[in-house]
């Protein structure tokens, strides 16, 4: 078989395994929970007959392999179970929220990939200048600060000062586009902010290390523009390294949507986490741990795809 | 050694002032704050005056004191939980390296499991599990970390344990732990040092974000996280005493990774 | 004749540790149209640099601080960057000593060869793509019509190094620049680029410099050479003048290094056994077998050199018998004793017996350790020496090496020369009182001078406490130094073996004759020669 195939599916072998050896973890981390669930739920006064009779409810008299498998091939299914708070189906629970959290991401990167690969490389070009080291400063810190501190700054100033943005973004299924653009603005900006520092650096230094190359000489020796060293001979190999660098970014995008979304009260993945694990609702807990990590892994292996797919080394071989 | 120091920027300088600072204030927190971490001393979100500099928080209690108690309280357990991590991490990554084989694949595969869930995500099913106290708090991150800490340490090993002056050693029949001790460590030691800064805020930045969250550190312990929490209400009125705590985060990861940057940049020798 | 190109006085400053410093002290250099002219120097020479600076040209962190270089009357140094971009590739162009490195990983071979043409509007792309095709032939690449329409890591290193010549033709250039083009590549693979080179600046009539530090190597290239030390001209002259009659001493020194020779030793007594005996060897990575039924023995207080191209398996050899790699079948025995397979279960008589010096003294070298501690630790975990004796015996070694202790004891190897980290490498496996050492292309890395002085010390160190060596090397004229008996190695077999004299006069096994005869020499018709040889016997 042709070696791409074959390392691309050994990538997607390996993202499959890392993310059954996860969920293998998320489930018996809670097993090793004192007591349990059914415990957990009635509290340290219920009478053991109580508890006896909810743990035969939830199947929890069962080994906990076989209560793996079914929660696992319930997974398969799209079951996610119930809620322990409320008793409603979590697959219901997650669609919506997620659904959000997607618009919210994708909102951001739209802001922040474009912004930050332009600075990345106008920075990498112009090394050493003015430019190159305020938006080094700017960037470095950027990334050091806490979402949050950025997040109640834009409320203080555009919307408690200039009243510009809603500072709590309440949206819904029925919000219109350019309503949900006014009012997720905040969160996205907030969450572009962070991104495009971190990319930016990244960008930047892929750049200059291409840049270093004895192939980038030899072609300024042949007498080529600098315009044309960098679209002819630096941007193909530099194609690799960036869409590594977007994509990790991306992957921090959506775990970074949690604080943002706890600070605008934005229905999303992010509040829905933080508010199960306070009222210690355990298989909400798992589901949208199971949910981010499959974010998270299918991510990271499209970037590995995509980086072995731009590879001449790999395209042509030998 | 002084002529290195002379030499740093601007940015490395204000770092080096900054951290002499937050130093000074965690140890002497009790010589310095006017009030004690706990003590309710006005109405609530009393406004800033000559008696209370800061104003007071949401139970009355005195806004800048706390704000220095939380120095020691939220520094000291970022500090603990990455010597924690790099203590654990470090020494897995370096046997890893060295030994190689089954205990490397067991190692790594395992590791690459844990990164495979976002690290606040991860944080947060664990603490679901452990509950939230201070020590728990400390345990997760400190494991979650020591994964980051592993790979670097592997990696940078990796490149160590290649070079002839390592085969020579093996050729020679030393054990193990010499070859590691006097061969390797040595050599990895500074990028490791470097990596203890970044990590540091990393650490800092999730323990802080959980607090906010009101999952990690818990009250009435002073804490940067929980201040802006439970003061966050006062943002939309225009009053910016809640940004103080979350100032106070930033700063001090700032100027950490001021110094880091110009480490990096003196030891790599690169030009840019 | 006019001068093409006019250098005057030429200085450069690089940049180390935020201070900028000279590097190149006023050089002055003339080539005329048509002329080779060979730079020649050891490495610190700056000859690199201002073969660059021929171009008006610098490598980041390096400065033209002084002088004028004139090529064609337009002053390079003071120039714009259009008309400079206008004149590189197309009137003056470069062959970099790394082809692989300088070929851009993501593009075709041919797009890379019709950029130059293109760029510099002197053909269209169709026309230079046949010319290349031509030119492809001529340098006899291997099938010259589709080689072109492959990506550069697709291509060997040496077909890559001929590649990029015909890269730098594709203009037809008045002045090639040629950086070490052939330093990275075997033997028998360099004659083929050298004759490539050759042929097409000859059949092209275009100036060039050549830039190497092999002697024998420019005095097949070049008309006039210039001798070059620490960025200071020594001398220069005709190629017949300079190889007959060096005016300088430092040039003289450079041309004496060949004649060092050891004393040739007694013949091995009958019966005696050898104090390693390597039979009939076979290992592998992985699937791969690398060495295939390899035996030789090395008897006490002889060198046996085992020599081969790279990928013949030489430095494979050298893991099995240390136990790094261990052998698939056969066996190594010392003393008439089995070694066992791996070092691991091998005791400490076999391992403090067995020492070997490796081939970068920078990486073989703990740079976090100071001389005394790397000297003194095989003592001290060998002889059990207590620390007082131990460091009277690392100063004892490193006398012997020509190393003043007070010196040099307290050292981190950082601050060391080459030469210097190398004698240390040697001190720590004598420092473990061996009896056979094995030498992994110690001398492959260091200048010819400094190489040298390594050799003529492991021969005093061998007398004086009659070590065996086990000593591997590519370069022939090494062997012909150190070495009582030659082992060939090919593609992990053993060719042929035998005594040094017998091996190096033929006939021999046609690949022994063949490597040796691909050793360039001082006598610029050796090229000529040995091509017009070459073609005649095949053709006979």
């Amino acid at each position: 078989m042709h070696l791409l195939v074959t390392l691309i599916l050994q990538r997607i072998g390996l993202g499959v395994v890392t993310l059954f050896g996860i969920s293998l973890m998320i489930f018996f981390a809670m097993e090793i929970l004192p007591g349990d669930l059914a415990q957990e739920t009635l509290g340290q006064s219920a009478t053991p007959e109580a508890v006896a009779a909810l743990r035969a409810e939830l199947g929890l008299d069962q080994p906990a392999i076989t209560r793996f498998f079914q929660w696992f091939s319930g997974i398969l299914h799209g079951d996610l179970g119930t809620s322990l708070a409320n008793k409603r189906d979590i697959s219901e629970l997650l669609v919506s929220r997620f659904k959000n959290t997607l618009a919210l991401a994708s909102y951001s990167a739209v802001i922040a990939v474009p912004v930050a690969v332009t600075l990345g490389l106008l920075a990498a070009l112009y090394r050493g200048s003015i430019f190159d080291r305020t938006v080094n400063v700017l960037s470095l810190s950027a990334v050091s600060l806490p979402e949050f501190f950025i997040a109640y700054l834009l409320i203080f100033f555009l919307s408690a000062k200039f009243g510009l943005f809603p500072s709590i973004s309440n949206v819904s299924a029925d919000t219109s586009f350019s309503e949900y653009m006014h009012r997720a603005f905040l969160p996205a900006l907030t969450m572009a902010l962070v991104v495009t520092a971190h990319m930016m650096r990244m960008t930047r230094a892929a750049i200059i290390n291409l840049l270093a190359s004895p192939y980038i000489a030899m072609a300024r020796l042949k007498g080529a523009s600098p315009m044309r060293i960098i679209l002819i001979h630096a941007l193909p190999n530099a194609l690799a390294p960036i869409i590594n660098v977007v994509s990790l970014n991306l992957a921090y995008l959506i775990t970074g949507v949690v604080l943002v979304e706890i600070v605008f009260v934005y229905p999303g993945l992010g509040q829905l986490i933080v508010d199960s694990v306070s009222k210690r609702d355990i298989p909400v807990v798992q589901a949208t741990c199971l949910v981010f990590a499959t974010v998270y892994i299918t991510l990271n292996l499209t970037a590995d795809v995509l980086s072995i797919a731009t590879n001449p080394r790999l395209m042509h071989r030998k | 050694m002084w002529e290195e120091f002379k030499k740093a920027p601007l940015s490395a300088w204000f770092g080096m002032l900054m951290i002499l600072c937050y130093l000074v204030l965690m140890v002497f927190a009790d010589l310095i704050a006017p009030y004690s971490e706990t003590e309710v001393v006005s109405f609530q979100y009393a406004p800033w005056s000559s008696e209370f500099l800061l104003g007071t928080d949401n139970l009355g209690r005195d806004m800048l004191s706390r704000l220095i108690f939380a120095a020691r309280n939220t520094v000291g357990i970022a500090i603990l939980t990455t010597i924690l991590a790099f203590t654990l991490g470090g020494a897995l990554g370096l046997l890893a390296a060295t030994i190689g084989g089954w205990l490397d694949q067991i190692l790594s595969r395992l590791v690459e499991m844990l990164m495979g869930v976002p690290a606040l995500i991860l944080a947060l099913l664990l603490l679901t599990v452990f509950g939230t106290g201070v020590v728990s708090l400390i345990c997760v991150i400190a494991v979650i970390d020591a994964t980051r800490v592993y790979r670097l340490t592997r990696s940078v090993a990796m490149n160590v344990v290649v070079m002839e002056f390592v085969d020579a050693a093996r050729l020679r029949g030393e054990r193990m732990g010499w070859i590691m001790r006097r061969e390797i460590l040595p050599n990895i030691m500074p990028p490791l040092v470097a990596e203890f800064g970044l990590r540091f805020c990393f650490v800092f930045l999730t323990i802080s974000a959980l607090s906010f969250l009101g999952l990690g550190v818990q009250p009435p312990t002073a804490d940067w996280g929980s201040m802006v929490r439970d003061n966050a209400t006062l943002i939309s009125f225009g009053d910016i005493t809640p940004l103080l705590p979350a100032a106070a985060i930033g700063l001090l990861t700032i100027s950490i990774n001021f110094i880091v940057d110009w480490m990096l940049h003196r030891t790599s020798g690169l030009k840019d | 004749m006019e001068n093409l190109l006019s250098i005057k006085d030429l200085k450069i400053e690089g940049l180390s540790d935020g201070k900028w410093s000279e590097i190149v002290h006023g050089i002055s250099l003339d080539v005329k149209p048509g002329e080779v002219v060979g730079l020649i120097g050891e490495s610190g020479a700056g000859k690199s640099t201002i073969g660059l600076a021929a171009m008006g040209y610098t490598r980041d962190g390096c400065r033209i601080s002084g002088g004028s270089v004139n090529f064609d009357g337009k002053e390079l140094t003071k120039i714009d960057r259009k008309p400079h971009q206008d004149l590189l590739g197309r009137r003056i162009a470069y062959v970099a000593q790394s082809a692989a490195a300088s070929f851009n990983p993501a593009h075709k071979i041919i797009d890379q060869y019709t950029e130059g043409p293109a760029i510099h509007k002197v053909m269209a792309r169709k026309q230079a793509q046949l010319e290349a095709i031509e030119l492809f032939e001529t340098l006899q690449l291997p099938n010259p019509a589709t080689i072109g329409f492959r990506y550069p890591h697709q291509v060997s290193g040496g077909q890559l190094q001929r590649a990029i010549t015909a890269m730098a033709m594709s203009c037809k250039p008045d002045l090639i620049i040629f950086d070490e083009p052939t330093t990275a590549l075997d033997v028998t693979t360099q004659i083929e680029v050298l004759a490539a080179i050759r042929d097409v600046v000859t059949m092209l009539n275009t100036a060039a410099i050549y830039i190497t530090h092999d002697l024998a190597v420019v005095a097949q290239m070049a008309d006039r050479i210039k001798v070059l030390r620490r960025g200071h001209e020594v001398e220069e002259a005709e190629t017949k003048t300079m190889l007959n009659a060096p005016k300088e001493e430092y040039t003289k020194s450079l041309w004496a290094v060949r004649a060092f020779k050891t004393p040739a030793k007694p013949k091995i007594t009958e019966g005696a056994y050898p104090i390693l005996s390597v039979q009939n060897v076979t290992a592998a990575y992985g699937t791969e077998i690398v060495l295939d039924d390899v035996s030789f023995d090395i008897h006490k207080g002889r060198t046996v050199a085992v020599v081969g191209e790279s990928g013949s398996g030489k430095s494979t050899t050298a893991k099995v018998i240390t136990g790094l790699l261990p052998q698939k079948h056969g066996k190594v025995l010392y003393e008439g004793a089995l070694l066992e397979a791996s070092f691991k279960t091998r005791n400490q008589h076999h391992l403090k017996n067995i020492q070997m010096i490796f081939q970068m003294a920078d990486t073989a070298l703990n740079p976090r350790q100071t001389i005394g501690e790397i000297i003194q630790r095989p003592i001290e975990f060998y002889l059990h020496l207590s620390p007082k004796a131990a460091k009277e015996r690392a100063c004892d070694i490193l006398n012997e090496l020509e190393l003043e202790p007070s010196q040099y004891l307290h050292r981190s190897p950082s601050e060391l020369s080459g030469g210097q980290k190398q004698r240390v490498g040697i001190g720590r496996a004598l420092a473990a009182e061996p009896q056979l050492i094995i030498c992994d292309e110690v001398t492959s890395a260091l200048d010819q001078l400094v190489a040298e002085g390594i050799l003529k010390l492991l021969d005093k160190v061998q007398q004086t406490f009659g070590l065996s060596y086990m000593f591997i090397t590519h370069d022939l004229e090494t062997v012909r130094a150190i070495s009582d008996e030659v082992v060939i190695m090919q593609r992990g077999k053993v060719v042929e073996q035998g005594a040094t004299t017998s091996i190096f006069s033929p006939p021999n096994h046609p690949y022994t004759d063949l490597l040796l005869s691909s050793v360039p020499k001082m006598n610029p018709d050796w090229l000529t020669q040995l091509l017009k040889q070459r073609a005649q016997s095949t053709a006979g």
